[in-house]
């Protein structure tokens, strides 16, 4: 009885503030609305013409994921080799001097920072900056995922056995070749996989991130919405589903291999 | 070295002389793969029309400067902050409430969707993680702007577009802990008779719950983070009063919803990073 009681407590202002009011949904406009809507997904458009320029999208869509991706890890690799402590000399015999410790607390800042805007918001900037298309999707995705990056690939490095990097930074090998023959030939294949694994996500979001006008499916499907289009909108769900399954799959596919 | 004599003398590693592999041989799978990789990259920058002149332009440049410094003068008017303070508030309600709807429904998907014994024959197993699936694949956003036709502007469609697409992540992910639990308890009920609703209330569903519990907590957190920007789309809380006041250019506000929008996250991210370090201790 106190549980219901108290649960209903808490829920109440939640309902109020979220306007929950499941009846609208059966009022006979939106109900009208909701139905001319879905009786138009039935069936889905199939032109050739317009299948076309849904694979043309499709392909804008990965591609905008691709290019990020490339831009992220260009941002991010240095970033984390300035920022991971497993490669500090100074903090071989003891405690990292005062500078080091400065640049890479630095580092992980900027990294929480890229990170903690979402890329929607970052696309709404860019579209604001380079206007609409597919550059500020490609820059949104970069800096969102560079900070993400970052951050996990650090995580990773760090957690790795340092005995090896340590020996050679010991007898005097530079911090890059450290890395190379030290941290990277032990983490590789996790770093492989995490990349894979966010190259899908940034697929995801590069199909939503359309809807802001940043290129891709999400826009197709965004000016299909807002023009009443079922027919259109029902064929570019049924390929934004394959594409996300595929991207799945593949991901899937690539981890198990490079594993 | 006495016993050592009697063993056959250890053959050097460097014995048999081989060359370094090939930079580039054709079974290797990794070259291809890189291969692959490079044609898919270049492939991408060439065929999206990326404007980076335009982007590295003075005048974008000039524009980025600008719209940099409206947003260092965040507008800080009492008024103003109310409206902030509510608006989050709704961002955390969409999220719990849509959680919560997602939890329920998705226990309530996750029972069909599992096979809970050998010889359960588990009809609709195929059938509803085909729907979780669905509801899975199409991301919050895309829900939103699909219900703001039935549901209208507001809360209450981001709500419900939370609520539908987790309930696909939960449901598959409650289904696999129902499969996972440990049978025996289960068994010993059925053996004896219980039927099946009441072996999953008592046995099941008392193993699991910790896990349950632990995937909608996490989920909470991944949502309340989506939450706030699916106003963008016209789905209430934070992200609608960012689409406003950008789309009026109104960069003092923009700055101010920004920064709470930041500290939202930072504060789930935080409020999480400790609760797991209270409850692993």
């Amino acid at each position: 009885m106190f549980w219901i009681c108290a649960a209903l407590v808490l829920l109440a202002p939640a309902l109020v503030l979220t306007e929950f009011k499941p009846w609208m949904l059966f009022e006979p406009n939106a109900l009208k609305a909701t139905r001319h809507f879905l009786g138009d997904f039935f069936p889905p458009k199939i032109e050739g013409e317009f299948l076309l320029m849904v694979a043309r999208e499709c392909w804008r869509t990965v591609a905008i994921a691709t290019a990020g991706m490339t831009l992220a890890l260009l941002i991010a690799i240095p970033l984390t080799l300035i920022s991971t402590s497993a490669l500090s000399i100074s903090a071989l015999p003891g405690r990292m001097h005062a500078m080091p410790f400065v640049v890479r607390q630095a580092t992980r800042w900027l990294l929480i920072l890229l990170r903690s805007v979402p890329e929607l918001v970052w696309a709404l900037v860019f579209v604001r900056v380079v206007g609409l298309g597919p550059t500020a999707g490609v820059l949104a995705i970069a800096l969102t995922y560079s900070g993400m990056l970052g951050k996990v690939y650090g995580e990773i490095l760090e957690s790795d056995e340092s005995h090896a990097t340590n020996t050679l930074l010991r007898n005097g090998a530079g911090r890059l070749q450290a890395f190379c023959y030290g941290l990277l030939p032990q983490s590789a294949a996790e770093l492989t996989s995490y990349t894979v694994y966010r190259w899908e996500c940034a697929i995801r979001s590069s199909a939503v991130l359309g809807f802001v006008g940043a290129g891709g499916l999400g826009q197709q499907m965004d000016n299909s919405m807002k023009m009443f289009q079922g027919a259109e909108v029902a064929t570019m769900l049924i390929v934004f589903m394959l594409l996300v399954g595929l991207a799945d799959y593949a991901s899937a596919w690539l981890r198990r291999v490079l594993a | 070295m006495s016993g050592a004599s009697a063993k056959p003398p250890v053959t050097a590693a460097n014995e048999i002389y081989r060359l370094p592999p090939k930079i580039f041989d054709a079974r290797c799978a990794a070259c291809w793969f890189m291969l692959a990789l490079a044609a898919l990259t270049v492939a991408s920058f060439w065929t999206l029309d990326l404007q980076w002149a335009k982007f590295l332009s003075a005048d974008a440049a000039r524009r980025m400067g600008r719209f940099l410094g409206e947003l260092l003068s965040p507008a800080a008017n009492p008024a103003f902050l109310w409206k902030l303070t509510v608006a989050s508030v709704e961002t955390i309600a969409m999220s719990a409430l849509g959680t919560l709807l997602a939890a329920i429904a998705g226990l309530a998907l996750a029972l069909p969707a599992s096979r809970t014994h050998a010889a359960d024959p588990a009809r609709w197993r195929i059938p509803t993680r085909l729907i979780l699936n669905g509801l899975r694949s199409i991301p919050e956003l895309v829900w939103a702007a699909l219900l703001i036709i039935a549901a209208g502007l507001g809360p209450f469609a981001g709500t419900l577009a939370l609520a539908l697409h987790t309930t696909g992540v939960l449901g598959r992910l409650f289904a696999e802990a129902i499969e996972n639990a440990p049978p025996g308890p289960a068994f010993a009920l059925r053996v004896q008779g219980v039927p099946a609703g009441r072996v999953f209330l008592y046995s099941t569903l008392a193993q699991i719950l910790p896990q349950l519990l632990s995937y909608t907590l996490y989920r909470w957190e991944n949502n309340i983070r989506a939450a706030a920007i699916l106003g963008v789309v016209g789905g209430g809380g934070l992200g609608a009063m960012l689409a406003f006041h950008m789309g009026l250019f109104h960069m003092n506000e923009t700055s101010t919803v920004l920064m709470a929008m930041m500290l939202l996250v930072a504060l789930v991210d935080f409020t999480s990073y400790l609760s797991r370090r209270l409850l692993q201790r």
